[in-house]
């Protein structure tokens, strides 16, 4: 019971939500890179995904859940660390001692958020209702042209763009730091710190060249 | 050099405070910060007005009693070092100059620049001892054997000052740095060990009940510490926290 209560704890709980949810984008930018690569690879995993009963009743569930509790969490920790504080400085210099991405998590987490809330509506929403609610036959061919599709508006693709951008600054403090959270400080570290970073730029800079690929190379019927 | 200094003034932890403007003249560069104000309230003295308060003690730099944000950094631009070992040749002819508490909920303002720091002293008292005999059966330090990297890294964590840097400069107020020192210079060396299980719960308790935010890892308090206490640190915290709390 402690644990649970203990500011300690709240650390632990950030980190391992968000190395779950880093292991998760992983899987996704993989299959997102198969539709500029091999639409029918795209179509066969996303069927895959969009059927299987693992996935689709435990997995994506667990999914939900993690990012359920890294935000709020993330809200929790906010909240507390504002009241630590009650009276602030009139005059506090932030940038000489820590770097603007970490003390704005907050900040890009609530893009990363509301970014979310338009993916869901764009792609999850849209194929529960195809799938459980309009109970549409499987059709294993669909997913590739509905994907490319929806980057055709300009809009959507710049929104994409710029939530990758808050992505990538939201994983270059959160993924390394969470190693920090869980205690792990060793001869490894310094190379996990590395990975980290690179993996903070390449995998948002994938999802990006992903948005704007498809957007550039619309289907023609 | 001539000096516009912006100063936090309260009178109790009652009154709210404010920042009133005092122009300072004849500061020369070989002054200690501290020297600063006392040169500014022997001014203020002599005007009849009240001086303004503030913590000093061995000034040295080893106390940790001196406090003081200073344009938004605890113990000023310089680094490693407490504010009665910062030199006004760090600052130029004509700057203005911010000078506040250091701010946390956990810190209240007793007075203009002076803050309560005890719930560090009740921090350290949850656990930051070990439990030694001293009635005629005490056994040498020194006839146990520790290996020289762990001796260091305890003696570094060992030379926190407590001043509470690490929790004004954190944009939480956390006081992880300071605990986590705490918390090391004991966990590293073995007479650390019999009581390592319930001091770093008890520490980490009482951290908590005084109300200091939760750590980011934005490593504001590793810059700003005067000591150089590292954010190894506070991992190593993290790993005793978890291992004492997993054994029960």
């Amino acid at each position: 019971m402690s644990l649970i209560k203990s500011s300690l704890a709240r650390k632990y709980v950030m980190a391992l939500s968000g190395l779950f949810l880093v292991t998760f984008l992983i899987l996704h930018v993989t299959i997102n890179l198969a539709s500029v690569f091999s639409p029918d690879f795209f179509n066969e995993a996303s069927h895959f995904m969009g059927y299987n009963p693992i996935v689709q009743f435990l997995m994506q569930p667990i999914l939900i859940a993690g990012v359920i509790v890294h935000f709020v969490m993330g809200f929790v920790l906010e909240i507390q660390n504002r009241k630590a504080r009650n009276v602030g400085y009139v005059k506090y210099n932030g940038s000489a001692n820590a770097p603007w991405v970490s003390r704005n998590m907050i900040y890009s987490g609530l893009v990363i958020l509301a970014f979310l809330a338009l993916h869901f509506y764009d792609f999850w929403i849209h194929e529960m209702a195809y799938k459980y609610v309009e109970a549409n036959p499987e059709d294993p061919t669909r997913y590739y042209h509905e994907t490319v599709e929806k980057f055709a508006p300009f809009w959507r693709t710049i929104l994409y763009v710029v939530s990758f951008v808050l992505l990538s600054l939201h994983l270059w403090h959160g993924f390394a730091s969470s190693f920090q959270s869980m205690g792990a400080n060793n001869k490894y570290t310094v190379g996990f710190t590395k990975f980290a970073k690179i993996f903070a730029v390449v995998v948002p800079l994938a999802f990006a060249f992903i948005a704007l690929y498809h957007h550039l190379n619309p289907i023609t019927h | 050099m001539k000096l516009y200094l912006k100063i936090w003034r309260q009178k109790d932890a009652s009154t709210p405070g404010k920042i009133v403007d005092y122009t300072l003249d004849g500061v020369e560069g070989d002054m200690s910060f501290l020297e600063m104000l006392d040169i500014l309230n022997e001014e203020l003295v002599s005007k009849g007005e009240e001086p303004v308060e503030f913590d000093h003690d061995c000034r040295e730099g080893i106390c940790g009693t001196c406090s003081l944000q200073i344009n938004g950094e605890p113990h000023g631009p310089d680094r490693l070092v407490t504010t009665c070992q910062l030199h006004m040749r760090k600052f130029n002819d004509g700057d203005t100059i911010v000078i506040e508490p250091f701010r946390a909920t956990a810190f209240p303002v007793i007075k203009d620049l002076i803050v309560d720091r005890s719930a560090f002293d009740r921090i350290q008292q949850a656990g930051g001892y070990i439990s030694v005999n001293t009635s005629g059966n005490t056994i040498d330090a020194n006839a146990i054997p520790i290996n020289k990297h762990a001796a260091d890294e305890a003696m570094d964590a060992a030379t926190c000052i407590g001043c509470g840097a690490c929790v004004a400069a954190c944009k939480n107020a956390s006081a992880m740095l300071f605990t986590s020192a705490k918390v090391s210079q004991f966990a590293l060396l073995p007479q650390g060990q019999v009581e390592a299980t319930e001091r770093v719960q008890n520490m980490v308790r009482q951290m908590d009940l005084e109300g200091f935010g939760n750590c980011t890892n934005t490593g504001a308090c590793e810059v700003e510490c005067p000591k150089g206490i590292s954010l190894t640190n506070i991992a190593r915290m993290n790993r005793e926290y978890l291992s004492a709390t997993l054994k029960g």
